[in-house]
């Protein structure tokens, strides 16, 4: 105790809550001088709002009636789904042959579109496992969200790979896909990483689902303690399976959140690793690179952050949620983007230099026709938006302009998407036998599928903004400093701080 | 409400988290046991105020883990090599190699539901009815305020309510079973 005391630079025992912990031995008090003018850290929640506040900002968006834009952007978003619908069931009635696919560019939109929505996905995951592992606090306003589309893009993604295997009946029928492919008896070939990608993506899918949901429980227990009819009650109390905010829960609670964080980091690392094998394990030219698993994930994380700033910037000022999703939110996400755009960019060279260094005439080849074939189009589309465009958000006028950040953030996706096209289409379209060349051209049922899965995706979205709290309110409320019994803004009273 | 309804516990409202936090300390120093906090967001050094020992969530997901490795090792070993082997591309019929991916996603989501089924079940929950709910001040309990509960049930409960009068509360409440 008297080592502790004499560690207080402030010279006065410190004499605190901590104090009376029992047993336990008051922890040296370290004082943090303040940081000087102008360095200090901009609040995660402006103008110093009330917890109240919050909750009513908040919670009061999925409780009163949608403004009116809500209405007509639901109705397209829905058109555009059914319309993706129509288009699954004329393929599936009639063959792939409505699709452009063709040999050798077996694998084309289908497959782009995968990579596409599952990468989308990966922002969600981030934000909510590696940030909260990584201590940044500024998550919380996003993080809700960003699951929330994590999960719809892993829905439009998975519609991909299951239409596309042509007799989906076979793919669906118990027996011979679910629960495992075995036809002809013969069991699933673990060697295959086509087949570690379906654990990969559905147990993806699941510990997402599972992850938001905890997240969840405490504001659906805020949403049924406010609710003003008896059927809202009823479904936010079944779903917040009797929460009360308990301590001796929230003890638990924190526990299991930290060690879902600790659980997606590695999963949301192995799902676009697992993805990139499915091409880096193949034999052709463009694809048979170690490089990929690493730079799938910044690419994904990449495109995630960049469909992040597409939702939430028009999602702030439609619902005038400014205090709590700030410019520096803003900013911060700019920067990510500005980072793996960076080593994206990294990848996109280094893949040239080792076409080149490795020494084989066919990977070199693969490499000079993706950026000088026929292609070419599409290789500078993905350089212009996923090279040069991130590097605008080194500028802080363009990370805090909003208008700016969210067309940057509309051509990272198109640049994404890109990315996908030029990585799965130009490789296969020439491969090592010139005789077996051809060039592939999407049929119009391709392109309307890809626009109708985001319909579906918008649809989901729109719905989730309906019935479910946005941001996530316990946790914004947690890093306020109300909420810090240290804090003089927490009730503190006395030399604390 | 009727008269006879026996006490379910003494219900003690706060208005600022430095408030509950110092409250929390005085109840735990005096030797309660069946009590508890209530507050809409985790409150930093709670668990140490309340006296809480460390969260066993951690070995449901250990073993919901272990089981999804060894699932996924024993399956494949069946299936490729034990029941049926088919020799592909001259790799070998099993090895644990080829088997990690697979088995690596099964031990995250086992743990997954293994942590979510632990959490619920060490917090008894669902639990749809609770005799809190039917205090009109505690539905604030998920927004802006913070609670205290001590229960009947516990030996010292006599003393409970000059206890939390005097720990800077701003409202007191009788809840009923």
């Amino acid at each position: 105790m008297a080592k502790a005391a004499a560690i207080s630079a402030a010279g006065a025992p410190a004499k605190s809550a901590h104090d009376s912990h029992g047993s336990h031995a008051a922890p040296p008090k370290i004082v943090v001088a303040d940081p000087p003018k102008g360095l200090e850290r901009e609040p995660l929640v402006l103008n110093g709002r009330s917890l109240g506040w919050i909750t009513d900002a908040i919670a009061g968006i999925c409780e009163g009636q949608m403004p009116v834009w809500w209405w007509p952007a639901f109705i397209a978003s829905a058109g555009l789904a059914g319309m993706m619908a129509a288009l699954v069931a004329y393929l599936i009635s009639t063959g792939v042959g409505v699709w452009g696919l063709n040999n050798p560019a077996f694998w084309a939109w289908d497959i782009t579109n995968f990579v596409f929505w599952i990468g989308i996905g990966h922002a969600g995951t981030l934000i909510s496992a590696v940030l909260f592992l990584l201590r940044q606090k500024w998550r919380t306003s996003i993080n809700r969200a960003a699951e929330a589309m994590t999960l719809f893009a892993v829905a439009c993604a998975g519609i991909f790979p299951v239409v596309h295997t042509g007799r989906v009946w076979f793919a669906l029928m118990p027996g011979y896909l679910i629960p495992a492919p075995n036809a002809n008896y013969i069991w699933p070939q673990f060697r295959s990483p086509l087949l570690w990608d379906v654990f990969a993506v559905s147990t993806y899918g699941t510990v997402s689902l599972l992850f938001w949901y905890i997240g969840l429980i405490p504001d659906l227990a805020t949403l049924r303690d406010r609710a003003k009819n008896r059927i809202r009650g009823f479904f936010y109390g079944l779903f917040a399976l009797g929460w009360t905010g308990s301590n001796r829960h929230w003890s638990n609670y924190e526990k299991a959140y930290m060690i879902f964080a600790g659980l997606s980091t590695p999963l949301v690392l192995s799902v676009h690793s697992i993805v990139s094998f499915d091409f880096a394990v193949s034999q052709v030219p463009g694809w048979h690179t170690t490089i990929f698993p690493p730079y799938f994930v910044a690419g994904a994380i990449f495109s995630g952050f960049g469909m992040v700033l597409t939702l939430l910037i028009p999602l702030r000022t439609l619902f005038k949620l400014e205090d709590v999703i700030t410019t520096r939110h803003v900013e911060l996400m700019c920067k990510v983007i500005l980072a793996t755009g960076s080593i994206v960019g990294y990848a996109y060279g280094m893949e040239f230099f080792i076409a080149w260094y490795g020494g084989s005439p066919y990977e070199l080849y693969a490499f000079k026709n993706r950026a000088f074939g026929p292609y070419w189009w599409a290789y500078w589309s993905m350089i212009t938006c996923n090279v040069i465009s991130p590097h605008l958000f080194w500028f802080k006028w363009c990370r805090k302009t909003m208008w700016f950040v969210w067309i940057v953030s509309c051509v990272v996706n198109v640049g994404m998407w890109f990315e996908r096209f030029v990585i799965i289409v130009t490789s296969l379209h020439r491969d090592y036998l010139p005789a077996s060349w051809g060039y592939f051209t999407p049929s119009w049922v391709d392109v309307f599928t890809f626009v109708g899965s985001f319909g579906l995706f918008m649809t989901l979205f729109l719905l989730f903004i309906r019935f479910l709290p946005a941001i996530a309110i316990s946790e914004v409320k947690g890093v306020t400093p109300q909420a810090d019994p240290h804090h003089p803004l927490g009730g503190a009273k006395g030399g604390h701080h | 409400m009727s008269a006879s309804a026996k006490p379910y516990g003494i219900l003690a409202r706060y208005d600022t988290a430095a408030d509950i936090f110092e409250a929390a300390l005085k109840v735990r120093d005096a030797g309660y046991r069946k009590w508890d906090v209530y507050t809409p967001f985790p409150i930093h050094g709670m668990d140490e105020a309340m006296g809480l020992e460390k969260s066993k969530v951690g070995y449901f997901t250990f073993v919901g883990g272990f089981t999804g490795f060894t699932t996924g090792m024993t399956m494949i070993w069946y299936m490729n090599k034990f029941d049926y082997g088919l020799v592909v591309g001259g790799k070998p019929l099993f090895t644990p190699l080829f088997a990690f991916p697979v088995s690596y996603e099964l031990t995250i989501l086992l743990s997954a539901f293994a942590t979510l089924g632990g959490m619920l079940l060490l917090n008894r929950l669902p639990k749809l009815y609770n005799p809190l709910f039917s205090s009109e001040i505690f539905k604030r309990a998920s927004n802006d305020r913070f609670f205290i509960c001590i229960e009947a049930a516990d030996p010292k409960y006599a003393e409970a309510r000059a206890l939390l009068e005097a720990s800077g509360a701003s409202a007191i409440e009788l809840v009923e079973d």
